[in-house]
């Protein structure tokens, strides 16, 4: 399992990683913006993208379209971890696709929670077709 | 102007010459007259220049939002930095606070077992003496469960709090972009004041992201989600 994780902010980005590290999760990869971080998605090899909203180059909800708009990329589990806590922001994630959200500041519990929610659900979907 | 001036002067020369003091008299008024009009004309120019500047200035919508709105927003914004940092520090030291007295404990325990596993393993212990190491030994490990188990704990919580500086450091930017905007602001009024006419308006950058909220600045509309719950409840209400 190789996750991506995105941040314009690099102590976040070290924060995700350990937690993701304590979690079991030690092979990720990082991006300090949704414009470096598409081609690294597009490489291949990514199986979860962790990713801020707010970054200069692309933001986070240019790259999860992006994302959802490559064929080969369609699929990818994307978890938002942002402080944009408005509520149309949040509705806006989900309708273009995000798989969890997660508002700053968190706990690891609720890290946790998210991801083994968004990993359930595959599990169901590969299941039920 | 300079013309009645000078046609006035003219006669005046010729009344003083002619001895008329009468009709002198009334060429001096009338020239008198003549400065005093321009003078009341020059102030009068003055005046509305000034008065036009002055409503330009309280035209210039952009700098009125600076002064009510931003301005007083970006203080509260740094003071909620200010206590998002101290929260962070003060987290950080009661972690620390409490785990030095633990790690202390864990780390005395095992240098005076150390001790004495040393001496059974060169045959210096009595067989009674063995009997009640075996039982500290084994309190210890049970010990160390607990203890490693809080310090571990204790890393996650310390790890966690340094999120402040990713918050902060995003509030602290939109601070440095108000700031630019009224150095500009600032910079286009003192040039004001070798030009005449209204300056040319000033577009202030927003960001489009609201980005994080800080509390009684961004959440006064009611349209903010305050904790991870209200983000689930609201994915949850919308079938997400």
């Amino acid at each position: 399992m190789k996750i991506l994780i995105v941040d314009d902010f690099s102590t976040m980005r070290r924060i995700v990683k350990n937690l993701l590290k304590d979690l079991g999760f030690t092979n990720t990869l990082e991006a300090d913006d949704g414009k470096s971080a598409l081609p690294i998605l597009e490489k291949g090899g990514i199986d979860f993208l962790v990713t801020d909203w707010n970054m200069p180059g692309m933001t986070g909800l240019d790259l999860l379209k992006a994302v959802r708009a490559n064929p080969h990329l369609a699929n990818l589990p994307v978890l938002m971890v942002t402080a944009e806590a408005k509520r149309e922001q949040i509705i806006m994630a989900a309708q273009a696709g995000v798989n969890g959200y997660v508002i700053k500041p968190f706990t690891a519990a609720t890290l946790k929670e998210k991801i083994e929610k968004i990993f359930e659900r595959i599990d169901h979907q590969d299941k039920g077709s | 102007m300079q013309i009645d001036l000078l046609s006035l002067s003219k006669d005046l020369v010729v009344a003083l010459e002619n001895g008329d003091e009468a009709n002198a008299d009334e060429i001096l008024d009338k020239i008198a007259g003549l400065r005093e009009t321009q003078l009341f004309q020059e102030i009068g120019r003055l005046t509305r220049q000034l008065h036009d500047t002055m409503v330009s200035f309280s035209l210039d919508t952009t700098i009125t939002a600076l002064a009510e709105y931003e301005i007083p927003d970006a203080k509260e914004r740094l003071q909620y930095v200010i206590s998002m940092t101290e929260q962070a520090a003060n987290q950080t030291l009661t972690v620390v606070e409490d785990l030095l007295p633990v790690s202390e404990q864990l780390s005395n325990q095992s240098n005076c077992l150390s001790a004495k596993w040393g001496r059974f393993l060169d045959k210096e212990m009595p067989l009674k003496e063995f009997k009640s190491m075996s039982q500290e030994i084994s309190a210890h490990f049970e010990h160390s469960i607990t203890s490693l188990e809080l310090i571990h704990q204790g890393l996650n919580n310390i790890l966690l709090a340094q999120g402040f500086q990713d918050i902060t450091g995003q509030i602290i930017r939109r601070v440095i972009e108000l700031v630019r905007n009224v150095e500009s602001s600032l910079v286009k009024m003192i040039s004001i004041s070798g030009r005449k006419g209204s300056p040319p308006p000033l577009a202030l950058e927003h960001n489009e992201l609201p980005g994080p909220v800080v509390p009684g600045v961004d959440d006064k509309a009611h349209d903010v989600a305050t904790n991870q719950d209200d983000v689930d409840d609201l994915l949850s209400s919308l079938g997400f």
